[in-house]
């Protein structure tokens, strides 16, 4: 033990000096506790008895809705813990199939893998749609020609297009009379819903979408994009388009249908006449949660305030109907989707449409 | 200036003398246009060194320009809310001391032993050598490796643990101590009422007439049942009374010593995976601490008859703390403000409180931030610019704390 060296003693000394940090930090850590039984009232007449802990995972597009749902509940419940994450709509069917989750947000319907998945797992899901989100898409605002654009001209300016007929590089190709200016086009991340829902109605689910275009996960970014270059165009939720109208310019889109060039706003998206670019937006809850009081009370006022929530955060309610045929199902436990045939295929058209009774195919 | 001028100086005689030294390949000018060259790299050294300064400038500055003003009390003592006048970042900030303090209490010793025994106690044989390399080289692999890639690896080896111990759903499972079950029956009174469950494995209790549970001030009551249709009672009775249909949720009550295996997607999994990702960095830096303890402070060592272990204990690792410290800081730089692994293994944004133990769900700060920046609402934006703040600010006090130990063990040594 010859060999001491007086750095030796200071390590020592601050070694507790660190311990006592750390202790300190993980102390302050355990200081709020919440899990002793609570009163009956809290502030303002809440709830202080309601204890558990619901766990919501999925879309970051419902997020937001969800998240005001949970918020609100809180004021009333606030020893009702709810963690609500973003890990996207397939993985949070992913967690939700397991039965890790007890409600999954989700901004498409459930596809047929995900739904055997569930029955294979013995999980029983209720289908509620909850909300409409309005794809919008814009441009520059220095952009003065296009005054409408119709499916095929969306179709023709996002398409991947193939040898024959590449992906327009001009705005010249996509209608006579268009400047020769090129096109900047910008996309959602290829993982989101959106993204999805987007190909569904203009190429289709087999096809693809070019692969020369910006795209980001962050819609700030495609914004921030488009309001860049007069010859860019971009789509993103209606969220973003409302917060920004000064830096861009929403399009009108022909609907199919009528034939009438429809811009997105608060009355065309719930009358469905901003068709097809208007797409509801779901909660799945696991039947078997719904025994729990906290999860029941929980999914049973998000359902009743959900048009007011949905309105608050910047989407659009569905009609009062659909919510009454969501509670309705809610109640009486009806688990399955609306968008499967019970061959398996995938049933679309319009929410009003497919969100029916008898259009349900229930989990066995 | 005096090093220049030694250059100038000696490198004729070095050519001269060895032709094949380090300095053979300085040309031979007349001194104007080397001195002019020497000039022009000071001055592109001293532009790049400009430019990155000013871009920290740059950003920093945006950053406390948005941020400064919605610095607030709320932002450090609120939960994440969908009102940015509401929302704040308290169960996040909280994560992430959580987290980083655990990965600091798991990395460092693994780490700095690792370093150990590859500098100090070297292979005998062929084989060890062999055994040696390869670790080594894996070690210098794995720093390069994305930090997504880990959030993966943390998935299935620390979340689930390769379903050896049963899946766990949000309401548990698996192997764990420290934990109460309980049925909770919610009475048409607005009262909560807590059934113990002896065996969580056997199915929710059924509501039974006369049922004996607890209420929320740990008095013991009986449960009223009425039959569907039957008026409701009124007074303290009501608290006490449900209907036939009545059912009940299993809820969990968790001691702060609470265990459990699979670890889930608790902090303690957040603090591994995080361990995984900066373990390769603390290595190699430990390495290069203890490379650079002089061989001379060893051999003496040595030579007046010490173990390795005491050679180690006394003499190389108190000389090489510094270096391993300032490593550590680096490391722990990255930790906190890793977001895509974090994402992968909770991916949770809206958490109404901070981890009450190791197993409890949890968020990080650059998961909230993140989150608040792809709002629409402008708002947002600058309130995760006063998290950005706040995260700066707990980057720097956590490597305050390493300056400080380091400051206080760094002494000259001869």
């Amino acid at each position: 033990m010859a060999v001491s060296l007086p750095i030796d003693r200071s390590l020592r000394r601050n070694r507790i000096l660190f311990a006592l940090v750390v202790g300190a930090l993980l102390i302050a850590g355990c200081a709020e506790r919440d899990d002793g039984f609570g009163g009956f009232d809290g502030a303002g007449g809440a709830n202080m008895e309601l204890q558990g802990k619901i766990d919501i995972d999925g879309s970051s597009t419902v997020f937001p809705i969800t998240e005001a749902a949970a918020s609100r509940f809180r004021k009333l419940f606030p020893n009702v813990n709810i963690n609500v994450g973003v890990s996207g709509t397939g993985g949070g069917f992913k967690r939700f199939t397991r039965g890790e989750t007890d409600i999954s947000d989700a901004s498409r319907p459930i596809d047929a893998n995900e739904f055997s998945a569930a029955v294979k797992a013995g999980v029983r899901a209720i289908e509620l749609p909850i909300a409409y989100d309005g794809l919008t898409i814009a441009v520059h605002p220095k952009n003065d020609w296009v005054d409408h654009l119709t499916i095929d001209e969306i179709r023709k300016i996002y398409a991947s297009g193939d040898e024959k007929s590449p992906a327009p590089k001009l705005w010249s190709e996509v209608r006579a009379g268009f400047p020769e200016r090129s096109i900047e086009p910008f996309a959602p991340g290829t993982d989101s819903g959106t993204f999805d829902y987007f190909r569904e109605v203009t190429v289709g689910s087999k096809s693809s979408l070019r692969s020369d275009m910006s795209t980001s996960e962050d819609d700030n970014v495609l914004v921030t994009g488009v309001a860049g270059s007069p010859g860019s165009i971009g789509f993103f939720g209606a969220a973003y388009y409302e917060e920004n109208k000064s830096k861009i310019r929403a399009i009108p889109i022909v609907n199919p249908e009528t034939g009438k060039a429809v811009l997105p706003s608060a009355d065309t998206i719930q009358s469905g006449e901003y068709s097809p670019m208007s797409r509801p937006v779901f909660i799945y809850i696991n039947a078997k949660s719904v025994a729990r009081p906290e999860v029941k009370l929980f999914v049973n006022y998000f359902l009743t305030n959900a048009a007011e929530i949905a309105t608050a955060v910047g989407y659009q309610p569905i009609p009062a109907s659909l919510y009454q045929h969501g509670l309705a199902n809610f109640v009486g436990r009806k688990a399955g989707t609306h968008y499967l045939t019970p061959e398996g295929e995938k049933r679309s058209g319009p929410l009003v449409e497919v969100f029916q009774e008898q259009n349900l195919r229930e989990t066995p | 200036m005096n090093l220049r001028e030694q250059t100038k100086m000696q490198s004729p005689a070095e050519f001269d003398s060895d032709s094949k030294g380090p300095l053979a390949s300085i040309q031979l000018l007349s001194g104007e246009p080397r001195r002019k060259l020497d000039a022009r790299f000071r001055g592109l050294c001293v532009t790049i060194a400009a430019v990155s300064v000013l871009v920290l400038i740059g950003l920093l500055g945006s950053i406390l320009l948005q941020g400064v003003p919605s610095l607030s009390l709320t932002l450090l003592t609120g939960g994440p809310e969908p009102d940015p006048s509401e929302a704040g970042i308290r169960p996040a900030i909280f994560g992430t001391l959580w987290v980083c303090s655990l990965c600091a209490l798991f990395t460092l010793p693994i780490g700095v032993a690792t370093a150990i025994l590859l500098e100090e106690y070297q292979p005998r044989n062929r084989y060890g050598r062999f055994i040696y390399s390869v670790i080594q080289l894996n070690i210098s692999n794995l720093a390069g490796v994305p930090s997504v890639v880990y959030g993966l690896l943390g998935l299935t080896a620390f979340v689930s643990m390769f379903g050896l111990f049963g899946s766990r759903t949000s309401q548990g499972g698996g192997l764990e101590i420290g934990v109460r079950y309980y049925d909770q029956f919610f009475s048409e009174g607005m009262r909560s009422i807590l059934v113990p469950v002896s065996d969580p494995s056997q199915p929710v209790n059924k509501l039974v007439n006369g049922m004996q549970g607890f209420d929320s001030r740990g008095n013991q009551v009986a449960i009223n049942v009425i039959p569907i249709g039957t008026p409701l009672p009124t007074g303290d009775e009501l608290r006490y009374t449900l209907y036939e249909d009545g059912e009940a949720g299993r809820i969990t009550k968790k001691a702060w010593y609470h265990f459990s295996l699979p670890l889930g997607r608790g902090v303690l999994t957040g603090a591994l995976t995080l361990m995984l990702v900066i373990l390769p960095v603390i290595i190699i830096s430990s390495q290069e601490a203890l490379r650079a303890v002089p061989s001379s402070l060893r051999d003496g060592a040595l030579g007046l008859g010490s173990t390795p272990w005491q050679v180690v204990w006394h003499v190389t690792l108190p000389s090489a703390m510094p270096g391993i410290l300032t490593g550590a800081i680096l490391a722990m730089s990255r930790a906190i403000g890793e977001t895509a692994p974090i994402l992968i293994i909770a991916g949770i944004v809206y958490i109404s409180r901070a981890p009450q133990n190791l197993m409890d769900d949890f968020t990080v700060m650059p998961l909230q931030i993140f989150n608040w920046i792809s709002r629409p609402q402008e708002e947002f934006h600058a309130i995760a610019a006063a998290g950005i703040i706040l995260l700066l600010a707990i980057l720097l006090s956590f490597n305050a704390l390493a300056v400080l130990i380091r400051q206080k063990l760094h002494k000259p040594l001869s």
